[in-house]
């Protein structure tokens, strides 16, 4: 597993963190009823940081970043994406929506819909570009992606990996500033992982602000700057991934390498 | 032991099924002759079949379409095939088929209903089909104002002050909502509203004596027949689907004074047979209007109809919107489109996809309901087959008529059931 994003060549040299704030995270606490699932998250992402969160499943990583674009709603403390403060503000929200690209684990395409047509939609009703111009787009995305001879194909005639290359190219046509890729690849198989983490090197060599959700420990220790370990709702360790990997602080982080790592 | 290890050096190709698997021999063997039950049942429905077919086939062999009463039509058949020989007297339906289609519509004016027919299956095309051009839609959308004109007649400025209330209501919309998004919407309702209680009809009365543009005047109480059900089920169907999506979105809403209001609504006029809210209609519906307003019993009978159905495809619909996964409402959402917007692009289509069976389901059922209102003294086909029988001329004939009726409501039923599997087959994009 390990083994599929390490042996390509990546090319730093736009791989560059600057010091401008792209998320900020403070006194976050999220509940479901009285379940108490994120407890006091404080983080901030800077733009150009490529950050990976990892942890076991129900640990609240998944709602973390569905609460940076609103998918989820916080109930205490701040979240401030790239300067917009997310609150009920109808307005505030499609703002950072609209700057803010989400990938789904079960790709979410639109499956009544063309795949150039999920490309455009989009841009055409919310960025009101014009159809022409957004066509040009998707297709530069789509050939970015690797499969520009699919765009007249609907959804449920591609490939898993396939559509979720779609799906990654249906969030750039929007131009977002910082993409969110919650279990990208959790629902392919082995052959299709690869194809979609290498989209996502490719996405991170062109300097893209990207947090994930994943377990895919090779790609973190590629190209992520920064890896987060989560568990019970709480972020428990946070290095940069020579680090984490090798020389874990926390004995639950410990625990949880072992288990990922250790077959 | 056996050595496990193996390599296939070449792959193989596929290759055609074998000829017993496939052609009408397979056929015939596999659905007709599988077993002995089976080859019983075969014979069986062969006899069936063959009794039928002998019963009705002289029957209809035998049929008289020329006469002037049933005695006539018995002595024809008994003269051509000899005596105790019963045929079918469709001679009944060549002399009364007006009757039964158009009720008492005067019959100078046949040309009205005929023509509106032809309208509408023009207003119908962009809306059922994608190659119809779509600048014809502007005409379907001003369609009810006319099949109104061309049924009822009256003054032309009726109608189109009617639709001037919708754009009014459009312009006001417009103007305040440039101001505040909440007030433009009472506007957009509010301004109509008050311009058809007290403007609309001194308006269209002031324009009609500028230029006299009018059509012959006719009652409610000269419609029937198809007619009356074709207007009352069309005007249901056209009605009653969008008030239904509406409701079903408003059920899900999360603001409560919505959702309350549209289940009170769904659950209050799903839980009461449509024959109840007839009679309201015809008789309750005048002690709560204000004294003197006259409200056409017609359009009476349209707005339950449409009620009642709309409670139905509400609830069909919600079955649609429930279908969907959430993943679907989420991916509109992280793109940034509007609940507007994403019910218009992403959930109906879909929502509406899956419900079109039950939707075309509840459209069939108000269509054929409509033969109700014969209950509350409006006369249906079923109540004009009654009247023809009364006759002394066609006393004691029944098959043909009800054959006639029974002919006229399927071409409409079984229409909206074809379209609708073809629509099915035409959104089918999922490839599962």
């Amino acid at each position: 597993m390990a083994e599929a994003a390490l042996d390509h060549t990546i090319d730093r040299s736009r791989m560059k963190v600057t010091d401008e704030v792209a998320i900020q995270i403070s006194g976050m606490n999220k509940w479901y009823g009285t379940f108490h699932v994120l407890r006091d998250i404080n983080m901030s992402v800077m733009k150009g940081e490529r950050i990976v969160i990892c942890g076991p499943s129900g640990s609240g990583k998944s709602t973390l970043i569905r609460c940076i674009n609103r998918l989820e709603e916080h109930q205490q403390g701040t979240i401030i994406v790239d300067g917009t403060e997310l609150t009920s503000d109808l307005k505030n929200i499609d703002i950072v929506r609209s700057e803010v690209g989400m990938v789904f684990q079960h790709f979410n395409l639109f499956p009544h819909l063309t795949i150039l047509e999920n490309l455009t939609l989009a841009p055409i009703w919310v960025r009101k570009v014009p159809k022409k111009e957004a066509d040009e787009t998707a297709m530069y995305f789509l050939q970015k992606v690797k499969i520009p001879e699919q765009a007249h194909k609907y959804p449920g005639q591609l490939s898993g990996g396939q559509q979720q290359r779609v799906a990654i190219a249906r969030s750039l046509c929007m131009k977002p500033r910082i993409m969110l890729f919650d279990e990208p690849t959790s629902a392919l198989d082995p052959e299709m992982i690869k194809e979609v983490l290498d989209t996502m090197i490719s996405l991170a060599e062109e300097g893209m602000t990207m947090i994930c959700v994943t377990h895919e420990m090779g790609f973190a220790q590629a190209v992520a700057n920064r890896v987060i370990f989560m568990d019970q709702g709480q972020i428990v360790e946070q290095n940069a991934p020579r680090e984490f990997f090798n020389n874990p602080k926390s004995d639950r982080t410990k625990l949880f390498l072992s288990q990922i790592l250790g077959h | 032991m056996e050595d496990a290890s193996y390599v296939r050096s070449e792959m193989l190709p596929a290759q055609s099924p074998p000829a017993s698997e496939t052609g009408i021999v397979h056929w015939v063997r596999a659905n007709l002759l599988s077993s002995v039950g089976n080859i019983v049942l075969t014979l069986a429905a062969i006899y069936v079949i063959y009794l039928i077919a002998a019963t009705i086939g002289p029957w209809l062999y035998r049929s008289v379409w020329n006469a002037g009463s049933l005695q006539e039509c018995r002595a024809i058949i008994e003269a051509n095939f000899g005596p105790g020989k019963s045929g079918a007297c469709f001679a009944v339906i060549a002399q009364r088929w007006e009757q039964i289609v158009f009720g008492f519509y005067p019959r100078e004016l046949y040309w009205r209903p005929t023509l509106t027919l032809v309208l509408m299956l023009v207003a119908l095309g962009p809306i059922l089909f994608a190659w119809v051009p779509r600048q014809v839609l502007w005409f379907s959308i001003t369609f009810p104002a006319v099949a109104f004109w061309l049924l009822w007649g009256g003054t032309v400025w009726l109608p189109v002050m009617i639709v001037a209330g919708f754009v009014l209501g459009y312009v006001a919309f417009r103007v305040v909502s440039e101001l505040n998004g909440l007030a433009g919407v009472v506007a957009a309702a509010v301004v109509p509203v008050l311009w058809w209680l007290f403007l609309c009809g001194p308006a269209s009365d002031v324009l009609q004596s500028i230029l006299p543009i009018a059509l012959r005047e006719l009652g409610s109480d000269q419609f029937g027949g198809f007619l009356l059900s074709t207007v009352i089920g069309i005007s249901g169907i056209v009605f009653s689907l969008p008030i239904g999506i509406l409701l079903a979105l408003g059920r899900q809403s999360d603001l409560l004074i919505v959702k309350t209001f549209c289940v009170c609504f769904i659950e209050g006029f799903r839980g009461v047979p449509l024959i109840t809210l007839l009679f309201v209609a015809s008789l309750l519906l005048n002690y709560f209007l204000p004294p003197g307003t006259t409200f056409d019993v017609i359009l009476r009978v349209i707005i339950m109809v449409t009620i009642f159905a709309a409670a139905y495809i509400a609830e069909v619909v919600r079955g649609g919107l429930a279908a969907l996964p959430r993943g679907q409402y989420e991916a509109a959402d992280s793109l940034g489109l509007d609940y507007w917007k994403a019910q218009r692009l992403i959930i109906m289509p879909q929502a509406l996809k899956i419900s079109i069976p039950g939707i075309v389901g509840t459209f069939i059922g108000l269509f054929k309901d409509t033969t109700l209102v014969s209950f509350i003294s409006l006369s249906d086909p079923m109540q004009i087959v009654s009247s023809i029988r009364a006759n002394t001329e066609w006393n004691g004939i029944y098959w043909e008529l009800f054959m006639f009726v029974g002919l006229l409501f399927f071409i409409f039923c079984f229409s909206m059931s074809r379209y609708s599997m073809y629509l099915e087959r035409k959104l089918k994009t999922d490839h599962r």
